[in-house]
């Protein structure tokens, strides 16, 4: 059994409280702390983002062009994914992890505490290289965040800077990955067996193996395309005896598993947050483990479901349709436990609880248009266009950002010791969940009559939807305010002293074994966990308590 | 946009989508829905599509149905003592081994659609069809015969940057396809299987016709294969579906099926153009009955096209005719291109402004136009044209953005074809 050695004693002189000052969060190498960053970093890429969308929001409200160049707006459409994928999702559930994952499994920080460090300052200066680019001559790319060859090779100025950017990023998401792969295979505290973890403790792991096994594929790929583009090289150049397709299966090898990387971590949330307001256990831990190791094997075996129409031997496409269809199997798993553990339970609906609910509704939504996308002559259809769409946006934003959503409500108040108010939250809830279907799902419909994704301009035929849509997503941005406002008052606002350790009456685990607000140092000494996956004696922090 | 502009359009929205709808009885496209289409195939995909639909919609209402009555009744209020199971085996392998057989009973049709999809032998007709930033060249291989279909000039004219106008205005632009018109419609005869043979000269591109629920890649280097066979005579429309640059959403395709009788004589007449061509007389006015077969088919080169085809190509025309004329064939033919600045779109095409051919020798020039270039760059021939519309258009270009070259007349033409 791995032992926690947290008290190793590397940061002795971090004993007695953070620095002050700008330099206490330059220098830092305290888990809470990286995971704040984390949080507010990927908050101001989420604003970023959503202006990006807005743009795209506002040009299509109606026929015709009124605002942006298309090549802008290609710029925009591109941007907004991969400002939203690596600057909003994926810093969010890292922050999460450095605040949680030792919390969860008992142990003082993270195990390479000064790599976690590092890995978070590359990301401001990466997004910097990156957004950069919209200022300089010829604009920023525009080319699609798949980056396909040869259109990414006609990006001008932005093209190396994009590069760049995505290798300072996947480098940071690697760094995380190992830091959380090393702290739970070594750090957990005596008596905490791998099969008595907490699930967002699993999900992420397995999230962490996805990471390590596919961001040097898109390294990989991505310098094979600057190689391309300055040296000479024809690997994706079809005149110089390359493959344009190749690169999109070396692509789409990253991108699937990283599709997972954006949901596996939510998976591990809602599992969490569901038994508390329900009061019960959650219904089928192990079988919960299984399904989300099977989820991480198969997404490894389906990636050519984002290619069906590049023209693929019927075998290939035949294996890919099966394959993909799999995966639902181990999806319903999840879903049919989480409602197994709402069954017969004593809910409460407090806004955690209200988001991972709408969370189970809608991302099962975009689950159902999955299951649509994996029949490969009815793809065909689909394929490339608002279907699509809101296929990804369905299991993204109800799905992996209402985790995140949830997942700061429920922990909030052990980080700050203050309790948001709970009247905006719910206003926040229902805002959110409102008006991201008035946005999403008329887009389902674009998408079956015959609107392609990526255009500034349609027939008159799609403005209806289109409008609704447009409204939808302006609200929907608007609505976040409350809670950032939320958020603030928590983090700015004075202590009231009414939040309890354990903060919800349902909760279980290591991390509520810990005053609110959490010390800077927490489980010095580990706790002793017993059979039942409960602490038995308490860490060093909750002593003192 | 100012105030006005937006009451414009709000007010204009209701009234554009009325238009559409009214404009959409040629092929009564569903606002919500997969189109049946016009082929075995497009059928057979939307059952499957209405299959797979049916199937989600039933287990959502019954995952959905449970989440909520246990919302409404396993409330804190309603049941305040949670049970306490977390683990069922049976439960657990039950509700993992029937979606396996679901999934079986909708893998089975799926592949055998599948297989049909991809069944492109015994064809009667090739067609190949290459995409480029940003339109399209049809081939009838084997047949000699080859054109280029971009974007028709109406709808560009009103999806530039500020052209200002309503969906209202929108609704009225080329007959209510606006952005689904093409400068020359592929034209393919019903009940023969027709191969696609697709591939691209730039970048990815993706031939979509909805109808036809063919969505293929055309992707430079590769060449896909894909098939169709037509039921009814009609018009279905498509775009480009893979992102390829700045006017990814403005390379529309349109396809006409023609009863096989019609097709014959629509595609001997296209290539009698070039026959007929070393004879202009059949050409003039004197002769409509002969040279204006296509006024009988259903068929047309775009309007603007054949307009000034009607003059009288022997008589030589005035500078101001031909510059007239020029304009508008440059509009339908050469602008997507060349823009309407003549600026081009370097490096992919080229600014005719001070370029030494439009400004050199008339033979290089009109040389250019009716032979193409396609080698490094994207040039189709422009054999189709008449020798009145290469003469107008030559001219323009010549005469134009501060060109200096010489006039060019329809028997220079002629002369060079
Ligand atoms: C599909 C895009 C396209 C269309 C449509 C097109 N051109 Fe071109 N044009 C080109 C390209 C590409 C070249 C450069 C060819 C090369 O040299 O490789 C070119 C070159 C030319 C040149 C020579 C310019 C120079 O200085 O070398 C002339 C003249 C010309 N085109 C006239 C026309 C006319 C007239 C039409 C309409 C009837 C037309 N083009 C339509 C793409 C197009
Ligand atoms: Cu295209």
């Amino acid at each position: 059994m791995a032992h926690a050695h947290a008290h190793d004693g590397h940061d002795h002189d971090h004993h007695h409280g953070p620095d002050k000052g700008i330099m206490r969060w330059i220098k830092t190498t305290n888990h809470k702390d990286l995971g704040t960053l984390y949080l507010c970093f990927s908050f101001i890429m989420f604003f970023i983002g959503g202006l990006m969308s807005l743009v795209i929001r506002a040009e299509l409200f109606q026929p015709g062009l009124q605002f942006v160049d298309p090549e802008f707006f290609n710029s925009m459409t591109t941007m907004h994914a991969l400002v939203m994928i690596f600057g909003g999702v994926m810093p969010a559930f890292t922050g999460l992890a450095n605040w949680m994952v030792p919390m969860m499994i008992g142990a003082g920080d993270l195990a390479l505490p000064r790599v976690n460090n590092w890995g978070f300052w590359i990301l401001p200066f990466g997004f910097a290289m990156l957004l950069s680019t919209l200022f300089m001559p010829g604009g920023a790319p525009a080319g699609g965040w798949t980056m396909y060859p040869p259109l990414v090779l006609q990006t001008g100025n932005a093209f190396p800077m994009l590069i760049f950017a995505v290798h300072l990023l996947g480098i940071s998401s690697i760094t995380g990955a190992i830091n959380v792969v090393v702290t739970i295979l070594n750090m957990r505290a005596p008596g905490m067996t791998l099969l008595k973890m907490p699930l967002f403790v699993w999900t992420w792991l397995i999230t962490a193996y996805l990471l390590i096994a596919t961001m040097p594929v898109l390294a990989g790929a991505v310098t094979m395309l600057l190689t391309d583009k300055y040296f000479g090289t024809s690997f994706f150049t079809a005149s110089g005896g390359g493959d344009p397709v190749l690169f999109q299966h070396i692509f789409w090898f990253f991108g699937h598993p990283e599709v997972y990387i954006l949901i596996l971590p939510a998976f591990g949330i809602v599992s969490t947050i569901i038994p508390t307001f329900a009061r019960k256990p959650l219904f089928g831990y192990a079988s919960m483990v299984y399904a989300t190791a099977s989820i991480g094997f198969l997404s490894f075996i389906v990636w050519a479901h984002h290619m069906f129409t590049v023209g693929m031997p019927l075998a290939a496409e035949l294996f890919f349709m099966f394959s993909t269809m799999l995966i639902a199997v181990p999806t319903g798993v999840k879903v049919f436990n989480w409602v197994a553990t709402m069954w017969r339970g004593s809910m409460t609906f407090e806004t955690p609880m209200l988001f991972a609910l709408g969370f189970v509704f809608l991302f099962t939504l975009g689950g159902f248009s999955g299951l649509m996308l994996a029949i490969t002559p009815v793809d065909f259809q689909y394929h490339d266009t608002y279907f699509v769409v809101a296929h990804f946006h369905y299991v993204l934003v109800p799905g992996a950002v209402f985790s995140i959503i949830a997942a700061i409500y429920y922990w909030i108040p052990k980080w700050t010791g203050r309790m948001y108010n709970e009247k905006l939250g719910k206003l926040h809830f229902w805002l959110s969940a409102i008006f991201i279907n008035v946005t999403f799902f008329p887009q389902h419909f674009l998408g079956l009559a015959g609107m392609q994704r990526r255009v500034p301009d349609y027939n008159v035929m799609f403005t209806d939807f289109n409008v609704v849509s447009s409204i939808g997503a302006f609200a929907f941005f608007f609505s976040q305010f409350i809670f950032i406002g939320n958020m603030l008052v928590c983090m700015f606002g004075k202590r009231d002293g009414k939040v309890s350790d354990r903060v919800w009456e349902g909760t279980h685990g290591l991390e509520w074994t810990v005053p609110s607000p959490a010390p800077y140092h927490t489980f010095e000494d580990p706790p002793q966990v017993g059979e039942n996956g409960e602490p038995v004696s308490a860490g060093q922090t909750a002593k003192a308590h | 946009m100012s105030m006005t502009k937006w009451m414009r359009s709000l007010v204009g929205l209701l009234a554009g989508t009325f238009a559409s709808a009214v404009a959409h009885a040629e092929t009564a496209r569903s606002q919500y829905n997969l189109p049946v289409g016009a082929t075995d195939i497009s059928a057979q995909v939307h059952s499957l599509h209405m299959l797979i639909l049916g199937v989600v919609t039933v287990i959502g209402v019954g995952v959905f149905g449970t989440m909520i009555y246990s919302i409404i009744n396993h409330r804190r209020s309603k049941h305040p003592k949670p049970a306490d199971f977390h683990e069922s085996t049976t439960v657990e392998i039950v509700w993992t081994i029937i979606p396996f057989f679901v999934l079986i009973a909708m893998a089975v049709p799926a592949a055998g659609t599948l297989i049909k999809m991809e069944d492109t032998r015994n064809a009667d007709l090739t067609v190949k069809i290459t995409g480029f930033q940003w339109g399209w060249k049809y081939e009838y291989v084997g047949q000699d015969y080859e054109f280029v279909s971009m974007l028709s000039p109406e709808s560009n004219q009103a999806r530039q940057l500020g052209a200002n106008k309503t969906p209202a205005e929108l609704a009225q632009v080329d007959g209510g396809n606006y952005l689904w018109e093409v400068t020359n419609p592929l034209v393919l005869p019903t009940g023969k299987k027709v191969r696609f043979l697709i591939t691209a000269q730039d970048v990815i591109h993706a031939w979509w016709v909805h109808d036809l629920a063919v969505k293929k890649d055309a992707i430079p280097g590769y060449i896909n294969e894909a098939w169709t066979k037509i039921n009814e005579p009609g018009t279905f429309r498509g775009v480009c579906a893979e992102l390829c640059g700045r006017d990814h959403g403005f390379m529309p395709i349109v396809v006409k099926a023609l009863p096989e009788t019609e097709f014959n004589t629509w595609l001997a007449q296209k290539k009698g153009v070039e026959v007929a061509a070393v004879a202009p007389a059949v050409l003039t006015e004197a002769a409509p009955a002969a040279a204006e077969p296509a006024a009988a088919a259903p068929v047309e080169v775009a309007a603007a096209t054949s307009a000034p085809a009607a003059a009288p190509a022997a008589k030589a025309l005035s500078k101001d005719e031909l510059m007239a004329q020029g304009k508008k064939v440059y509009e339908a033919n050469c602008q997507a291109c060349h823009q309407a600045n003549g600026a081009g779109l370097p490096p992919n095409f080229p600014s005719l402004v001070g370029s030494p051919v439009a400004n050199g020798d008339a033979k290089a020039h009109v040389g250019q136009v009716l032979h193409g270039k396609t080698g490094g760059g994207m040039m189709p021939p422009f054999k189709q044209l008449t020798d009145a519309e290469v003469a107008a258009v030559v001219t323009y270009e010549r005469q134009s953005w501060g060109n200096k070259g010489s006039v060019v007349q329809a028997s220079d033409v002629a002369a060079l074809r």
